[in-house]
């Protein structure tokens, strides 16, 4: 059960994004822009960036969310689920491995970024734009998860609302819908 | 040094706001609203401290310093009442409700699942409302998301208490609008 009391049926992040709209907001802003903005990395890439940091940080509903959304936009879920396994084999590119390594790093402290670590993803093409979205990216997910947890916010009842949600994510990006979400009241 | 070519004048998470504007606009929305527009019960002293002693517990220096200044001239200009919140805030001469908001937020530094129903409970029954309790949770996520991104990315975070002062200072009175940031060196910073 929540830590405070949230509308019933938006489990995970979204009760809470609803609860302030007004801190909502710039959240929702910040994501749309980093993970849907211009890149040089596709949305792919950017939901795997996601969903590892997730995973390090053991969100189950943030992980769940983003798996789902990136293996919608692969169409295949081997991806993700071999990343999580180990980055070094999973069928990425070399500047994936190290981007997602950098990530992963962020995930637990940004001290844990080494120069090493840069220096890879740069010999494997990474340009600094890339290297500074994946620091934020990776932030900013450490920001959620922590959030999602520290409200004790609940998971949805059937998995099928992942499906729903990726297919949100995909179709509309991550700006609050304009019709707001009680169409998800049973 | 950065691990990318940040503009190398400016300190901290300013290099990056430099660097990025586009992303700056909503990074600094958000500590607008959480730590510097009005809020229904808790000072902007009180929040200040929050952001403060999650920082120092991310050892993120630049943070810690620009936000334990911004905390010391919005409660009288006192900052060895910060210093004592940050080395133990057990004894700090703080309300109780504000001691159980900083033990939730230390909770969150370490991982969103360690905030535990007892220590709901406990700030509950110092007064604490939904909104503190919201509130303490997202300004703890946020710093550990700020002081991921000064840190992860090496950013450069001199030491010079005056140059944290001054900005601190002008934080306090104005806040976190894009507009009112001024990017300008200080001069402090320029003797060091």
């Amino acid at each position: 059960m929540p830590h405070i009391e949230l509308e019933t049926h938006l489990p995970g992040i979204t009760g809470l994004l609803e609860y302030r709209k007004d801190t909502g907001q710039p959240i929702r802003e910040l994501t749309q822009i980093l993970m849907r903005g211009e890149s040089t990395l596709t949305e792919a890439e950017r939901e795997l960036i996601a969903t590892i940091v997730s995973h390090g940080n053991q969100c189950r509903f943030c992980t769940t969310a983003h798996t789902a959304t990136a293996d919608l936009l692969l169409g295949e879920k081997a991806t993700s689920q071999k990343m999580k396994e180990d980055i070094e084999s999973a069928p990425v590119s070399e500047k994936m491995k190290a981007l997602l390594t950098i990530a992963a790093a962020t995930g637990k402290s940004g001290k844990l970024v080494t120069s090493e670590m840069v220096t890879r993803a740069r010999s494997a093409g990474a340009t600094d734009a890339e290297l500074h979205d994946t620091v934020l990216i990776a932030a900013l997910f450490s920001l959620y998860n922590r959030y999602v947890d520290g409200m004790a916010t609940a998971m949805p009842d059937n998995e099928a609302y992942f499906d729903t949600l990726a297919d949100r994510l995909v179709a509309h990006g991550y700006m609050r819908l304009p019709q707001g979400y009680d169409h998800l009241k049973k | 040094m950065p691990h990318i070519d940040l503009p190398e004048e400016y300190p901290g998470i300013r290099s990056l706001f430099v660097y990025q504007p586009e992303t700056a606009a909503p990074l600094c929305h958000l500590a607008q609203v959480l730590l510097h527009d009005p809020h229904p019960t808790l000072t902007a002293g009180e929040r200040e401290l929050i952001a403060s002693y999650v920082s120092n517990l991310n050892t993120c220096k630049f943070c810690t310093a620009t936000h334990s200044a911004i905390a010391k001239h919005q409660l009288g200009s006192d900052l060895s009442l910060v210093k004592h919140v940050l080395a133990d805030p057990e004894t700090a001469p703080i309300s109780d409700k504000l001691r159980a908001l900083l033990k939730i937020a230390a909770k969150v530094q370490t991982g969103g699942k360690n905030v535990l129903s007892e220590d709901i409970e406990t700030a509950r029954s110092e007064g604490a409302t939904d909104i503190e309790i919201h509130d303490t949770v997202l300004i703890a996520a946020a710093f550990c998301m700020y002081n991921r991104y000064v840190d992860g990315l090496a950013t450069w975070q001199p030491d010079n208490e005056a140059f944290y002062d001054k900005m601190g200072e002008q934080r306090a009175r104005e806040g976190y609008k894009p507009s009112s940031i001024n990017f300008t060196l200080t001069e402090e910073l320029k003797k060091s």
